[in-house]
């Protein structure tokens, strides 16, 4: 009995260090957005609370949680509250079974690419609770755009994580890293020392390009926001929101963004996996690795926010449904193929 | 211990929302709660061992189906007062009809027993020491191939039959030739007028 509730506390355990530690970057990575957007901008940025602005993203929580929370007259209480939590919770849950490093994951389940599927694949629901439940217009269209768009860009991301399937034979992350240490391009060129080229990004070029697209249309990224497009919906579902919920909405699209990224670093880019196993390289802890790559993946994110124009809402549909689709599954069949001819198929 | 308490809060808030789902009074509410039993039912999946079946009813009926049944259900605008309005005369018809069925349905079950035969001969034993995606894989993708493949064809024949159906091209309606905005050039879209002042164009 005392060691089962041992085992429960050090679980517990394990998940707050993990939600703090997250939401401590994900304050930062706010702040390292706004100012890479400000930068290109050629704006400062975020500048004044703390040293060069550092503190910005405290300062927005104490204010969000600070001003009164209003809650419409003619909105359905229950949902309309509901809805924020769904999303920012269903954001963190996807974060138990993401490895950061070799064996650090919280649960390291066997069919653990399917849960963050399954996971970011709810993400839709935050969205069409809040849009509905505010009783408003703008946001009830906004709520219905993003259920079209997240269910588009999900099938064409479910391919691409098909592809990695076939290549690794396990769902289970840490599987997926540990496949891009010993095999496959560095060997067959002859250099089993430089690790990198194994790494999924360089043989599937085009999912991980086709998947980096999709990430952004999941998460309502610019430029593909047209939830909260302002120019025609004011501010999208969130219209209606204000104080904390706001501030639950925003922090699960951020959650949901890193999640992203952290499934990308992890799919295509060797998850903690050093790029060259020699000496200097391998000194450095695989969870530094790991935030290296995920901050990496996150400033391409910054980038194309601040420099790609919105699409308009048939061009997303369009290029979700008669490009990405077409086009990752002639990759799912062409790797099947690859693999078997050659009796490369783990 | 963990797994028992873990499966008798799952199975109640499963069979609490199930009955919202169907007296709950906002048709919206109802399709919420039935979103939690689904997600109840997968909890209860990975409690039996059966971890993929869990991840994939999540991800289709919860991830996919059900979100098009909140749609749906959000956009109509049915009157439930009004359609409740006939709920006492319709009651003894519903209520002998269930009645029935409950009757037929124990008889039934009370009497229902397997041949010893019937277990030894179990279509698809399920192979020890592998995880149940594979063993699922095996199944579906090796042994019964060709009738996986015959239901998806006969799926495909539904789809396109369902989209025949339905699609109708409107005459007059002004749509997007993506081909031809991508055709255009500065020198056939835009154009450079010098305008004087005090005139329009």
């Amino acid at each position: 009995m005392l060691e089962m509730l041992l085992t429960v506390g050090f679980i517990a355990l394990q998940s707050v260090v993990l939600l703090v530690s997250l939401l401590i970057l994900i304050a930062f990575l706010l702040l390292a957005d706004r100012k890479v957007w400000a930068a290109v901008q050629m704006r400062r940025g975020p500048n004044v609370v703390g040293p060069y602005g550092l503190l910005q993203s405290f300062a927005d929580l104490l204010k969000f949680v600070l001003k009164e929370a209003i809650i419409p007259d003619g909105a359905n209480k229950g949902v309309f509250i509901i809805a924020p939590l769904v999303t920012c919770v269903l954001a963190l849950a996807g974060w138990a079974v993401i490895p950061v490093s070799e064996g650090w994951a919280i649960a390291d389940i066997n069919v653990g690419i399917l849960y963050l599927f399954a996971i970011s694949s709810l993400g839709v629901y935050g969205v069409i609770m809040g849009g509905w439940a505010s009783n408003s217009k703008y946001p009830f269209l906004s709520a219905l755009r993003s259920a079209a768009q997240m269910v588009s860009y999900e099938v064409s991301i479910g391919f691409v994580i098909v592809t990695v399937l076939l290549c690794v034979g396990s769902l289970n992350l840490t599987d997926i890293v540990m496949a891009q240490e010993s095999r496959g391009l560095a060997n067959l060129l002859g250099v089993p020392w430089f690790t990198m080229l194994n790494w999924y990004f360089l043989p599937l070029l085009p999912m991980f390009v086709i998947f980096f697209i999709s990430a952004l249309a999941e998460t309502n990224r610019p430029p593909f926001d047209l939830v909260e497009a302002e120019s025609e919906l004011v501010a999208g579902f969130m219209v209606e929101y204000s104080a904390t919920p706001y501030l639950l909405f925003m922090l699960g699209e951020y959650v949901a963004i890193v999640t992203m990224c952290a499934m990308t670093t992890i799919l295509f880019l060797g998850g903690w996996l050093p790029p060259a196993d020699m000496v200097p390289f391998t000194w450095v802890p695989g969870i530094v690795w790991f935030l290296i790559k995920l901050c990496f993946v996150f400033f391409m994110f910054a980038m194309v926010k601040a420099i790609v124009p919105r699409y308009r809402y048939d061009q997303l549909m369009r290029l979700g449904w008669k490009v990405f689709l077409p086009i990752s599954l002639f990759w799912v069949a062409l790797t099947a193929g690859v693999l078997t001819a050659f009796g490369w198929a783990p | 211990m963990i797994a028992g308490l873990f499966f008798y809060l799952f199975a109640a808030v499963a069979v609490a929302s199930a009955v919202m789902v169907i007296t709950a009074r906002n048709p919206v509410h109802s399709v919420l709660f039935l979103i939690l039993t689904f997600f109840n039912a997968a909890g209860i999946f990975i409690l039996l061992g059966a971890e993929f079946l869990a991840m994939i009813l999540v991800v289709v009926y919860v991830g996919a189906v059900a979100v098009l049944f909140l749609f749906v259900v959000m956009m109509l605008d049915v009157d439930f007062v009004e359609l409740r309005q006939g709920m006492l005369n319709y009651l003894p018809v519903g209520a002998t009809v269930g009645f029935i069925v409950l009757f037929e349905l124990v008889l039934v079950i009370g009497t229902w027993t397997l041949s010893p035969e019937a277990l030894q001969a179990a279509a698809a034993p399920v192979a020890t020491g592998l995880t149940n995606t594979e063993a699922l894989g095996q199944i579906l993708y090796t042994k019964y191939i060709f009738f996986f493949q015959i239901a998806g064809l006969i799926l495909l024949v539904a789809m396109i039959g369902a989209i025949v159906l339905t699609l109708r091209h409107k005459q007059g309606v002004k749509r997007q030739n993506i081909a031809d905005q991508n055709a255009r050039s500065p020198a056939t879209a835009i154009e450079i007028i010098k305008v004087k002042p005090g005139q329009g164009i």
